[in-house]
């Protein structure tokens, strides 16, 4: 079972629910958590595990050989990216702009532009006691999350099978990179602040998720502030609210100084332990 | 004119409540613009009048003809992002997969494909109860090219500025360091970092500067809730000696923040006391 956890707004808990609700449930199953939000990637910053894997992640670029070119312009006309562009008697290619779509390389008459690999990340795989975890990161300067994003969910089928209950930490947002980490998922939570920014962007959120046909449920972040208009929201749209994570200066300080929550506070164990409960009633169910 | 962009790196470091704050402050000197496209939510504050909205075009996505389609496969064969799939035995565009690169467009023997301009979002000029023009965008859902739009937002925001002669430009940026920050970023004068004391906000802030390094901008921190850790928040300061940032100003941990929002409110409309001197004297050497 694939479960993404995604937001909308940024700092609403996303990453607090994802190690910890990690960490819980490896107590007693196989767990792979996987942090996709490749920009900023902070899982990893809680789950202190051993390295076991390291390498470096590639995009594929057009390379221009000057010695093949017989200058027709091709690659120019076919790129919709401004990628590759002709100057006098040059071709120049952008790197940053190149969605490695191969078109200006395979319809090049003559060759002169193979698709080499360029760098665009890295993935680390950690172990820590029952649980896996696995974090891409993104070269500072590369524009570009989606292509990394797909790479570590193409490694994560690969190397663990469907015993695992597969967590994903999505990046904030609602455009491509959110699409690409939450696009294979089973079930999608959605974890949001009850106020005007958290519900302004848990609609856009929701909206995003319909278009995706997905399954989703809310979870409520440091309920007791704010106001009631989240609550009254997912009632109006019959979403369901899997729980409501109590707002608590003592979860903010652990958080700032990397520690799990779940072990410290009992209040926020039982809201994990009902959280994990309805996620494992949902894989029984065999939810698809 | 000066072009001041605030970001964070992580999110929900209240970079969007602050900015709404020097949008109150500048008041009838500035342009604003909301460049966190992604998840607009500055409107919330501002009470935007939404005068003038357009439509904004970007990119393209493919689209087959059925009746032209000779079902030879080329389009799904050439498609590097699982695009093209065989639905009820017809090739069909999977449109949140497709990039819009033209591909198949190029390989189909009988031009049964087109490729259709998208409408990713909208944009807007507004007036709002702070006396400033305020540009704002909302991006489609799933959309991509939000780069663009942020692009279009800021250009439209130094345009208004030009013509209106104000003195700055505040633009509230994205978070993460992909090509929303990268659009954001690119011509401003003065990037304002906010962070928090926590091992996460500190590990954006180091990834997120990385990138403003490159762009030669000089940068000014404020740290936010910052009495939540000392540690961290030393280690923040540390950092920023290091790399000559002005250490702008220290907000409290402070569920004022969260109340003002609540109530449509700027900090500095909602607070009368310490929190908003801490503003207006941060905003003071900010411009």
């Amino acid at each position: 079972m694939k479960i993404a956890i995604a937001s909308g707004k940024g700092g609403t808990g996303k990453t607090t629910l994802a190690v910890n609700l990690a960490s819980f449930l490896a107590e007693s199953r196989k767990v792979v958590l996987c942090d996709l939000d490749v920009e900023e990637p902070n899982s990893g910053l809680f789950i202190k595990g051993k390295l076991i894997h390291r390498e470096d992640k590639f995009k594929m670029i057009p390379e221009w050989e000057k010695d093949k070119c017989t200058l027709c312009g091709h690659c120019q006309k076919v790129c919709n990216f401004h990628a590759v562009i002709q100057l006098g008697d040059q071709i120049m290619v952008f790197p940053e702009l190149c969605h490695s779509c191969y078109a200006c390389s395979e319809l090049c008459p003559v060759d002169a532009l193979p698709m080499i690999p360029q760098k665009m990340g890295e993935l680390k795989q950690f172990k820590k006691e029952g649980l896996s975890f696995v974090e891409s990161r993104l070269d500072i300067g590369q524009e570009q999350a989606v292509p990394l994003i797909a790479q570590t969910r193409e490694d994560l089928d690969k190397n663990f099978d469907d015993d695992f209950i597969k967590l994903f930490d999505a990046p904030p947002g609602t455009s491509c990179p959110v699409i690409e980490a939450t696009k294979d998922a089973d079930f999608v939570i959605l974890i949001t602040e009850p106020t005007p920014f958290g519900l302004h962007d848990l609609t856009l959120a929701v909206d995003t998720m319909r278009e995706l046909e997905k399954n989703f449920g809310v979870i409520v972040n440091r309920h007791g502030i704010g106001n009631n208009d989240v609550l009254t929201y997912c009632q109006k749209k019959n979403i369901p609210v899997i729980s409501k994570l109590p707002n608590d200066r003592r979860i903010a300080e652990l958080y700032s100084r990397g520690s799990l929550i779940y072990q410290k506070i009992p209040e926020f164990k039982k809201q994990l332990v009902n959280i994990a409960d309805y996620l494992l009633k949902l894989q029984e169910e065999g939810i698809r | 004119m000066k072009e001041i962009v605030i970001i964070s790196g992580k999110g929900g470091t209240g970079k969007t409540s602050i900015t709404a704050s020097f949008a109150m402050l500048g008041g009838k000197d500035i342009v604003v613009a909301d460049c966190d496209v992604d998840a607009a939510d500055m409107h919330l504050l501002m009470q935007p009048d939404w005068e003038k909205s357009e439509d904004f075009y970007s990119g393209v996505i493919a689209e087959i003809d059925q009746e032209k389609c000779v079902k030879c496969g080329n389009c799904a064969d050439v498609c590097r992002f699982s695009a093209i799939p065989i639905i009820d035995k017809k090739y069909v565009v999977n449109k949140l997969n497709c990039e819009g690169c033209g591909y198949c467009f190029h390989v189909c023997p009988t031009d049964a494909i087109t490729m259709k301009e998208q409408n990713v979002g909208k944009w807007y000029i507004s007036n709002t109860k702070a006396d400033n023009v305020m540009v704002h965008a909302r991006l489609g859902i799933g959309a991509e090219n939000s780069g663009k739009l942020v692009a279009k937002v800021k250009n439209e925001a130094k345009r208004i500025a030009k013509e209106t002669d104000k003195e700055f430009i505040v633009v509230d940026g994205s978070p993460g360091i992909g090509c929303p920050v990268v659009s954001s970023l690119s011509g401003a004068d003065f990037v304002v970092l906010v962070t928090e004391p926590t091992v996460s906000g500190l590990h954006d802030l180091k990834r997120v500067y990385q990138l403003v390094k490159k762009f030669n901008i000089s940068a000014g921190c404020i740290i936010n809730k910052s009495d939540l850790n000392t540690k961290v928040a030393r280690q923040i300061e540390k950092f920023l000696r290091e790399e000559n940032i002005i250490h702008i100003s220290d907000l409290p941990y402070d569920e004022t923040f969260t109340k003002a929002m609540t109530n449509g409110q700027t900090i500095v409309e909602y607070d009368d006391a310490n929190l908003k001197n801490i503003l207006v004297n941060s905003w003071e050497k900010i411009k």
